[in-house]
């Protein structure tokens, strides 16, 4: 087991290593002078000598990516070029409304999701399931934005019921945190439960197609057992998959949402950096978005193994 | 005949098929009985409605789809048809039980054998745990299943396939059924295995007192393991009656024209050619898989050892083994389908064993092969003619001349010559597979390599096909690579036959002296358990006016 | 499709045809007819739009500033009186042009690479760690960067847009390129000497069409609801190009005063991404189940 673990974050190098390849060369390899790109439209020339050096972009390239990595790899994203504080501890003030929203979110979807695609698989064909297959695509093709407008406008506006915009730290109560949370936790789990709600119902057919489903019937089993004991471990390994692979949409959507309700958090901080151009906290941004979603996957790797027997490390 | 109760007795059973399918009927007017202590085999090729009586029985068709809606199945006198779905689940695992053809898929793979077994225990009683355990090793036990106390604790990937069918076994009896009903249970299995648990089945039911529905294609298990046998064809019961009188002296035509299909296990008598150029012959040949991961050592299998075999013009030669023991390895090889690690493939004098893509194309010519399954032998997005002339026209015959050549083969395989423009999904995998041969003959190959080509077919379909591959062997002087698991077809076509197991060639040697008097013992396994082995399919008695009234 | 149970392979015929029944069953929504008549509907749109709008969709009438829905105005106006249903009804063919150029483009793109690393083994290893790094990055991120870093286009933002949509694309065709090649009819081909490039051609490519045109469709989808975004958080076309976007981003401030600003362009992206998603489950359904459901 612990050998196949290290095996498995060996694999994820070359994968993390051209992410950094990525993020290195949009700066360097897209059109124009980065320092000139940085800097804006109304810097002096000294200001962007100024950046050139703080960048280090006055060294060959492949210096350069060297360079980077090797603080990468002790920690350093940079430092940002505004606030002059380290990225690091830019991500840090952060990280908390970012992780809370993504956690929330994602007990949301797992809660609700996975049985409505299960419920979906076994009344397959019935109203109930083209209900919930229409809730699926309908979710899955609102836009985020748009869906967090049309809540804050009819809960919070029209109804009163949740504070408009905002967040509350989780240390000024736990009850406070959860009313600022709820709305924006709400807003992106709906693409989420759609995308997991739809993979559930399909892995569950495929699943109740087989031969060992017959069996659990052939023997008596009762058929929410059935259903629950036989098919839906079995249907588990592709529903957290693509749990993993989400966890990219809900980055996304973590950045818009933030947006839309005024939240302190990882994604206003990568936005306002952008419009900024503050080159060092984007570059560290996507890095840390990108290795948090590698490494996620990864533990989903190995969470396969607990789930079906057959995969073998 | 006995008054007694029949465990099952079917009465008029009509199950009907969804609007839009070739029949309305799958089962029609079926009316048998099976009975205490008796193993009735219910026989009849694809599309009969075995398998749909069978699970009709266990209340176990998909809704809405398929809908018994005449007669009575009464199981010990109860009239299934009229139970409630909960009435019915209670009988289910309990009165009776079902083991089905593909153990590995039958068995839940996340879940241990042990609990498997358990679980009718949990469903259907309220023993306590201890009696629970008790009861699954002593059933473990009776199905001959080695060291239960550990074993129940495997999964079932972790077991070889007889286990894994004697888990199902094990499940299937744990609550004593009246009836069991076996869906081709020993279809998916080695012909050793089978043998083994065609036994198991026949001792468990003396010992038990089961009555046992069972279901298959095999008229070489029936005269294994069948008291009495019941034919089906499309939906409809043809003929009934007691296994020694139905084998030897069928009434029906259809029951005749099955039986007579089935492969004699004695060789046709073959003339002894004076002895013909070696066409194909491999030296050493070798094939290793796996080994050499970056990040992950992959296990190292060892499919084909110095395999070193010859064939002749004119004359098949057959690889024999059950799976696994390397014989499409070899086939694979030959054709350079896959890449030999070692040895040599000799075309006439030139060696193809290790030659690049880049020189090898001029000989792809000469060796053609026919695959196992005809659903997937040909491209389903081309019509039977493009398939056709593919093959020729990479060698520069011109459109015109391909075409005709595909028009005369066609003719050539026994199918319509203006069938060209049809696609593959329009014909039946027997004349599909004619198809396949045809593709392979328009190559003029010296080498035809047959890769379990009459496997996935019907009998009746089999013998055609069979028939087929010697005629354009003896018109084509053909070299001809036969591989199959079945000893009866190899008895049928091969002058030499070479058996393969665990990679090696264990005995190889002409037809005749090999099947009368088998040296090696794996060689001399295989034929003890060959399904009928000792009956004479197809040489029927008449019956007398006495029999034949009694029946 | 007429069913069949007269089969002379006897191994699980009975199980097949239990499944073929079952996905018959399925297959009977009009789900291609409703999303592909919406979609007709909004491409029309998108051409004759100087007809179906009422007003110049970038002529400033300061006077009639943030008007409600109405009769004058049936959307209502925005902050610098602009008439807000004509500015989303050519808003239409920004999110359509930018939403079939990534779909064909990742369709592209990713067949081709796809291709390659499906039956060239030594690029094989390498492509595809490439591709898994660039499926790593959260997408919306990667094409934020792309477009702040290249300026602000149409094309930028369709280029920025098609990027991370690659890796999936590309995943897709690797995986029927590796299921097909074992198919014993390409064997068969293989054995009767056809080069390489024809069994691409005849053989494998076909088999890729299916799958290519549903994912295509979602491509659509997701880059059209990628570009609105990106206009939304800034980033996206230059904020006088008339997208639903840009004026549901120019709605921002006003939005608990004159929330239609959001909600009209907003409806109108949720109804074309719907009705394209729609029409993907159809054709998915019809075209490749079984593909359809690994997805």
């Amino acid at each position: 087991m612990l050998g196949f673990i290290v095996r498995r974050l060996l694999a994820t190098i070359p994968v993390m290593g051209v992410v950094a390849l990525f993020v290195f060369l949009m700066l360097h390899l897209s059109p124009g002078d980065p320092a000139t790109v940085i800097a804006g439209d109304y810097a002096s020339p000294a200001d962007i000598e100024r950046i050139r050096a703080k960048l280090g972009l006055d060294q060959p390239l492949h210096i350069q990516f060297g360079t980077w990595v090797w603080s990468l790899l002790q920690g350093d994203l940079g430092i940002s070029i505004f606030s002059n504080l380290p990225v690091t501890q830019l991500i840090g003030q952060r990280l908390e409304p970012t992780l809370l929203l993504a956690l929330t979110t994602l007990i949301i979807t797992v809660v609700v999701a996975v049985p409505m695609g299960v419920i979906a698989a076994w009344k397959a064909g019935t109203w109930i399931d083209r209900s919930i297959m229409i809730f699926a695509v309908v979710g899955f093709s609102i836009p985020v934005f748009v869906l967090g407008y049309i809540l804050i406008y009819f809960v919070s506006l029209k109804l009163g019921l949740l504070p408009v915009q905002g967040y509350r730290p989780i240390s000024e109560g736990f009850f406070p945190f959860l009313r600022s949370i709820t709305l924006p936790a709400l807003t992106l789990s709906v693409i989420y439960i759609a995308l997991i709600a739809r993979i559930t119902r399909a892995s569950m057919l495929e699943v109740l197609d087989e031969d060992y489903v017959r069996t659990a019937r052939a023997k008596g089993q009762l058929e929410w057992k059935v259903l629950i004991v036989h098919a839906l471990r079995n249907a588990a390994v592709p529903i957290v998959t693509i749990i993993g692979i989400g966890i990219a949409l809900l980055i996304g959507g973590v950045v818009v949402t933030e947006s839309v309700y005024n939240i302190p958090g990882l994604g206003r901080l990568v936005l306002d950096a952008i419009l900024k151009r503050d080159y060092p906290i984007i570059q560290g941004l996507i890095l840390m978005f990108s290795f948090v979603y590698i490494l996620i996957n990864l533990a989903i790797d190995i969470l396969y193994t607990l789930i079906d027997p057959r995969i073998r490390y | 005949m006995s008054n007694e109760q029949p465990v099952l007795e079917l009465e008029g059973l009509s199950v009907t098929l969804p609007a839009g399918a070739d029949r309305p009927y799958a089962v029609e007017d079926v009316s048998f009985a099976v009975r205490k202590q008796e193993i009735l085999c219910v026989v009849g090729e694809s599309g009969s409605g075995k398998s749909v009586t069978a699970h009709t029985v266990m209340g176990l068709l998909p809704r809405k789809q398929l809908t018994p809606v005449r007669g009575a199945i009464r199981l010990l006198g109860e009239n299934l048809l009229e139970k409630t779905p909960q009435q019915l689940r209670d009988l289910r695992g309990a009165r009776m039980s079902m083991i089905f053809q593909e153990p590995m898929t039958a068995l839940n793979p996340v879940h241990r054998a042990g609990d498997q077994i358990e679980e009718v225990l949990r469903i259907h009683t309220d023993l306590s745990e201890k009696q629970r355990l008790a009861r699954v090793l002593e059933v473990m036990d009776a199905v001959r299943l080695p060291d239960p106390q550990k074993m129940r604790h495997s999964y079932p990937h972790q077991l070889s396939g007889g286990q894994r069918q004697r888990i199902m076994i094990a499940a299937a009896l744990a609550l004593e059924p009246a009836l069991l009903i076996a869906d081709e249970p020993t279809t998916a299995l080695d012909v050793t295995t089978q043998a083994q648990i065609l036994k198991l089945i026949k001792d468990i039911q003396r010992e038990h007192d089961t009555g046992v529905l069972f279901i298959t294609h095999d008229f070489g298990v029936v005269a294994d393991i069948a008291d009495r046998v019941v034919v089906m064809q499309t939906g409809k019961v043809v003929e009934e009656g007691p296994t020694e009188r139905l084998l030897k002296s069928p009434q029906h035509a259809y029951t005749r024209m099955l039986i007579s299909a089935v492969p004699s296990l004695t060789p046709r008598h073959r003339e002894e050619p004076a002895r013909s150029q070696v066409v194909l012959s491999t030296r050493n040949l070798n094939k290793i898989y796996g080994g050499g991961g970056f990040f992950q050592k992959a296990r190292e299998v060892h499919a084909a050892k110095d395999v070193t075999l010859d064939i002749r013009r004119g004359e098949t030669l057959g690889i024999v083994g059950e799976s696994g023991s390397g014989k499409s390895t070899v086939a694979r090889c030959i054709v350079r389908l896959i890449d030999p690690s070692g040895g040599q493939i000799f075309i006439d004098d030139d060696d193809i064993a290790l030659l690049p893509t880049r020189l090898l194309r001029r000989h792809r010519r000469r060796v053609q092969i026919v695959f196992q399954d005809p659903y997937r032998s040909l491209n389903p997005r081309l019509t039977i003619g493009k398939s056709l002339v593919e093959g020729p026209m990479n060698f520069g015959l011109s459109r015109k001349a391909a075409w005709e050549r595909a028009r005369d083969l066609m003719n050539l395989v026994g199918l319509d010559p203006k069938a060209v423009d049809r696609f593959p999904h329009q014909f039946s995998g027997g004349q599909r597979q004619r198809i396949c041969i045809a593709r392979a003959l328009a190559m003029e190959p010296e080498v035809l390599v047959a890769d379990e080509a009459v496997s996935a077919l019907d009998v009746s379909v089999q013998a055609q096909v069979l028939e087929l591959l010697d005629e354009v062997r003896a018109k084509f002087d053909l070299a001809m690579l036969f591989i199959t698991h079945d000893l009866r077809v190899a008895a049928q076509v091969c002058d030499s036959v070479a058996v393969m197991h665990r990679g090696v060639v264990v005995e190889y040697g002409r037809t005749a002296a090999l099947f009368a008097d088998p040296q090696h013992a794996y060689t001399k396994s295989l034929f003890e358990a060959a399904p009928g082995r000792d009956w004479a399919f197809g040489e029927f008695e008449e019956l007398s006016a006495a029999q034949a009234g009694a029946t | 499709m007429t069913l069949s149970v007269e089969r002379d392979s006897f191994a699980g015929s009975f199980r097949a045809n239990v499944a073929a029944l079952r996905r018959q069953a399925f297959q009977r929504y009009p789900t291609i007819g409703i999303g592909g008549s919406l979609l007709i509907l909004m491409i029309f749109v998108a051409v004759f739009a100087p007809v179906v709008a009422t007003d110049d969709p970038i002529a400033l009438n300061p006077i009639e500033r943030l008007q409600p829905p109405g009769t004058d105005h049936w959307f209502g106006t925005d902050m610098f009186g602009r008439d807000l249903y004509s500015r989303t009804v050519y808003g239409t063919r920004i999110s359509l042009i930018v939403g079939l150029s990534a779909a064909g483009l990742s369709v592209l793109f990713g067949l081709i690479i796809g291709l390659i690393a499906g039956y060239i083994r030594l690029l094989d290893a390498i492509l595809m760690r490439v591709m898994d790094g660039l499926m790593a990055i959260p997408g919306i991120l990667l094409a934020i960067a792309l477009v702040s870093l290249s300026g602000a286009s149409l094309v930028t933002v369709t280029i920025a847009i098609t990027i991370p949509e690659i890796p999936r694309v590309v995943r897709l065709v690797r995986a029927i390129v590796l299921s097909v090649r074992e198919e014993p009819y390409v064997e068969a081909a293989v054995s009767m000497g056809t080069p390489l490039p024809k069994i691409l051609l005849r053989h494998v490519l076909p088999n890729t069409v299916p799958p290519l045109i549903v994912q295509a469709t979602y491509v659509c989808a997701s880059a059209m609801l990628l570009e609105a975004l990106l206009s939304f958080v800034g980033a996206g076309t230059p904020p006088e190009v008339p997208s639903w976007g840009n004026i549901m981003a120019e709605g921002r401030a006003f939005f608990q005063i004159t929330p239609w600003i959001i909600f009209f362009p907003g409806i109108a992206l949720a109804v074309t991404v719907l009705a394209v998603n729609i029409l993907g489950d159809g054709l998915r359904d019809t075209l490749d189940p079984r593909i359809a459901k690994k997805m």
